[in-house]
């Protein structure tokens, strides 16, 4: 079975595949600093944050894009992926120096002496690596399964998720959980973790370190892609496709919409999840802003401004947008926000199609301007669609 | 009224101030000359005068700046020294002294016993006030000072205290009193009983120490009172902690409400979820502000016309948001009817500008918005206080209901609105201006909001991001109330509101706030299109 659609697709994936794992590696690896050729170790893990948030758009418009369930809690599973493989991290540091502790610090300030008995498992990195895929896709079939056999669809879906975000963010900014007199150590509240050291057993602020964290980043971009691209090829995918158009008719037409909507949710939140794995190493922290409600939206943004529905466009959107944020967060701090909020707009209103549809919308237009500059030309309205 | 009433009070209290202070200034001259023996006699007078100047002498007394000086052979007056001049302390006319080393001049010292009086006088001075609010808390303040020295004296004020409310807390102040100095194990379990029965939260600690005691001395009788007494006091407690916790939750959710409703209006009629509905609460935050200044600079601070600013705001902050919002829709809005999921986007990215425009104008930090002289203090209704201030946002909210109520079932307005709800293709066709109503309406939700944030701005922050707390909620509120359904925002606002601020004094304010998500969450299990659910036969909808 073709999994791709075009010949051009096909050589693009595997011109991408051998630049992003082949030679964007070994021109950091082999050339040395101030060689022409020579890409920073900056750039690389600069690269690698993109690379992984490509992989949250692509999670986020499996779901949006294709199935028409717009999710505003995609980060929020980003998050808690992060923060499985975060705590793992942290409790590699080693003894403090300056609080001689064997424990991460912010459980020193709360008098802890020991580890807590739901933190102990995270020091073996097997497990944290599962439970960045484990945690998010239980928490998003627990919900999911609650909120899609209530049949809660549309916007009341986004509603919901983002309010789950919400309470999920106001219980990380916590530094503690009281519950039934209990008191709960949670993830270092404000600060959330951060300061590594050790990943695996390498240094992880090391340049090969941060090399292998991004072809890991890119590996699993490349087989998310994959797999969305043979999702779509199937009978799955068609149904998928199908709920998003018309939910009803293909609930009448006997397909449980229910289930096929609760295995895409859990899915698309453990892809979030290990994207979110591979991110912490690379940015070296996390903590609760990367949970906020507006997160979520970016990541709406960067779907929606690639092309929402498309399979290339999540990961142009994901590294435009962010690349932009980049430059205007140092060019123009103050209105960054606006721009950000104006290319919302922009969007919505003049590319329903995204960067990714920009040329076939732009085609009637090219036309129209290149029929009137030559005369007798088949008039526009002909032309176009 | 109140004023008029209010300033003839004032003047009655002037005038008799001034009478009191003349007879007042006279004893305590005498008393500053008296010989040892007639001390007593004089300082009784001067307990029943109860006149707050006797507190200024007293402290002057106290630092030597009072003296005697023979102006003849059998004339001796006392002076006062007041910022190096000095004053005859009988009529407070100023006098002349050419010499500071004149003997005629001599600094009087009063003895130790007569500062130990004269403290038990300034101390119990409040007790004598005219303002009864200043006799309680006196009162209660040397009840709980335990001092010997004052049980008299409260005992004394209790037989000729007429307002009631003094009264029982003269009784109260004498009963805390006695949990140290009672004489006997009877007295003491009256006095405990008695603060029982007049459920005085200040005496708790200190009857649950002689409980503490008696346990230890195993007194079981007395163990049993102290109980009893605590149990009383605790009941008393908690009833006034859940009407805290009532009027609060109501209040935020009376705000909730008004938010809601705006919300349930665009949300109902164009299937638009309105992302930046918070920053149209932030409008009516800040244009209070403005307004504020404004006051500020045309009239002063401290003029009476400056007090009007908050209600001269309520209609500009629902006119100038109504204002935006109709230029949005003309603009932005009236591209994206019916895609819902893509206004949320573009709401979205608007919220994000206009929060930064906040942030640009006004600056990052919070501003501060005053409290008209109206709306301080609060009301005391059986021991509970409840502020003015919140007192107006759930009466605010309840105008607000009734007009939207009216706008809507009682105007022509009104109908085109239901209409173009039910049906916006019909309404069309049946000759509604289906794109005027769309504006208008748009337009009123939002001036909505904004008399949400201009009464937010009395019982909350005003600041860039002041609406985003509210509008997950009220997104919340509009899901469990089913879309565009009035009632069902109300009851769920309210109910939203006040099931949080019962929540978190036991789970602090995260978790109430996590449970409630949570608890609506299960409650769409149950009912999937909230309180009041849309009915269509239209399957989509």
């Amino acid at each position: 079975m073709k999994i791709f659609d075009t010949r051009i697709e096909f050589f693009g994936f595997i011109a991408a595949a051998c630049v992003l794992l082949l030679v964007l590696p070994s021109m950091n690896a082999f050339f040395p600093e101030g060689s022409a050729l020579h890409v920073s170790s900056f750039q690389i893990s600069l690269w690698g944050k993109y690379v992984t948030y490509a992989v949250l758009a692509m999670s986020l418009n499996a779901l949006w894009g294709y199935t028409g369930l717009l999710c505003l809690c995609q980060s929020l599973f980003f998050a808690l992926g992060a923060y499985a493989f975060g705590m793992y991290l942290v409790l590699h540091i080693g003894v403090d120096e300056v609080y001689n502790t064997p424990l991460p610090v912010f459980m020193d300030f709360q008098g802890y002496t020991e580890l807590p008995w739901y933190w102990a498992p995270f020091e073996w990195g097997p497990f944290a690596v599962l439970a960045a895929v484990a945690i998010p896709g239980l928490v998003a079939f627990a919900f999911g399964a609650l909120v899609f056999r209530s049949r809660i669809k549309g916007v009341y879906f986004s509603i919901i998720t983002q309010a789950l975000t919400y309470a999920l963010m106001l219980l990380f900014f916590k530094n503690n959980l009281e519950l039934f007199g209990q008191s709960y150590i949670l993830f270092g509240g404000n600060n959330g973790l951060n300061d590594f050291k050790e990943i695996f057993g390498a240094d992880v602020n090391s340049a090969a370190t941060q090399r292998w964290l991004f072809v890991a980043s890119v590996v699993l971009m490349l087989l998310v892609y994959l797999l969305i691209a043979w999702v779509l090829k199937t009978k799955f995918g068609k149904v998928q496709q199908a709920i998003r158009d018309s939910e009803n008719r293909i609930r009448f037409s006997g397909y449980s919409t229910t289930a096929y909507k609760l295995l895409i949710f859990t899915v698309c939140a453990m892809i979030a999840g290990a994207a979110g794995a591979l991110y912490v190493p690379q940015v070296g922290g996390i903590n609760a802003n990367e949970m906020t409600p507006a997160k979520s939206l970016d990541v709406v943004v960067w779907v929606a401004f690639g092309g929402r529905g498309t399979k290339f466009g999540p990961i142009l959107g994901a590294v435009v947008v962010s690349m932009l944020k980049s430059y205007f967060l140092r060019a123009a701090p103050d209105s960054w926000l606006i721009i950000l909020g104006a290319i919302f707009i922009f969007t919505v209103l003049f590319m329903p199609n995204g960067l990714v549809g920009l040329p076939k919308q732009l085609k009637p237009l090219w036309k129209r301007i290149r029929n009137s500059s030559a005369p007798g030309g088949e008039s526009p309205a002909t032309s176009g669609s | 009224m109140k004023k008029i009433l209010l300033s003839f009070g004032m003047l009655a209290v002037a005038a008799f101030s001034s009478a009191q202070q003349d007879a007042t200034r006279e004893v305590l001259e005498r008393l500053a000359l008296a010989a040892r023996a007639e001390q007593a006699g004089l300082l009784e007078e001067l307990a029943a005068l109860g006149d707050p100047y006797i507190k200024d002498f007293v402290g002057a007394w106290r630092t030597g700046e009072v003296f005697s000086y023979e102006v003849s052979e059998d004339e001796t007056i006392a002076l006062r020294r007041v910022s190096e001049r000095y004053i005859r302390v009988a009529t407070g006319e100023s006098f002349e002294v050419a010499d500071e080393e004149d003997e005629r001049l001599k600094k009087i010292r009063p003895s130790r016993k007569l500062r130990r009086a004269l403290k038990t006088i300034t101390d119990t001075i409040d007790l004598s006030s005219p303002d009864a609010k200043t006799r309680i808390e006196a009162a209660l303040k040397l009840g709980l000072s335990q001092n010997t020295d004052y049980l008299e004296v409260l005992r004394k004020k209790l037989e000729i205290e007429e307002d009631a409310k003094v009264r029982l807390k003269l009784e109260e102040a004498i009963n805390i009193s006695l949990l140290a100095n009672a004489p006997d194990d009877a007295a003491l379990s009256a006095a405990i009983e008695r603060l029982g029965e007049l459920k005085s939260l200040p005496a708790r600690d200190g009857i649950a120490g002689i409980q503490d005691r008696a346990a230890e001395a195993g007194d079981e009788a007395l163990v049993e009172t102290c109980a009893s007494a605590i149990e009383k006091i605790d009941a008393a407690r908690r009833t006034i902690e859940r009407w805290g916790n009532l009027v609060r939750g109501l209040s935020t959710g009376s705000v909730l409400l008004i938010v809601a409703f705006g919300l349930a209006i665009t949300f109902g009629l164009m299937g638009i979820i309105n992302m930046a509905h918070g920053e149209f609460i932030a409008i009516g935050g800040y244009t209070c502000f403005v307004v504020q200044n404004l006051f500020a600079d045309a009239f002063g601070v401290q003029s009476a016309a400056y007090q009007w600013f908050f209600w001269t705001s309520l209609p500009v902050a629902f006119l100038v948001a109504g204002a935006v919002g109709f230029g949005l829709e003309k603009g932005m809005f009236r591209f994206l009817y019916k895609r819902p999921l893509e206004s949320l986007l573009a709401t979205w990215g608007l919220s994000m500008i206009m929060q930064q425009l906040f942030r640009l104008k006004f600056g990052a930090a919070n501003v501060q918005v005053n409290t008209p002289d109206a709306l301080i203090g609060s009301l005391e209704v059986g021991g509970v206080a409840l502020s003015y201030t919140r007192i107006f946002v759930i009466a605010f909210a309840g105008v607000v209901v009734l007009m939207t109520w009216i706008l809507l079932s009682k105007t022509n307005l009104g109908l085109y609105i239901r209409s173009v709800m039910q049906n916006r293709n019909m309404a069309s066709s049946l000759g509604i201006p289906v794109s005027r109503v769309n504006s208008l309406t748009f337009a009123f939700g939002c001036g909505l909001a904004a008399l949400a944030g201009a009464a937010l701005s009395q019982i909350g922050n005003v600041g860039p991001t002041m609406g985003q707390a509210y509008i997950v909620d009220s997104f919340m509120v509009v899901v469990v109330g089913g879309v565009g359904n009035l009632l069902g925002a109300g009851l769920s606002a309210l109910g939203i509101g006040t099931v949080d601020q019962f929540l978190q004094p036991y789970w602090g304010p995260v978790m109430g706030k996590i449970i409630v998500y949570f608890a609506i969450i299960l409650f769409l299990q149950w009912k999937p299109g909230g309180l009041f659910p849309t009915k269509s036969r239209s399957m989509d909808d």
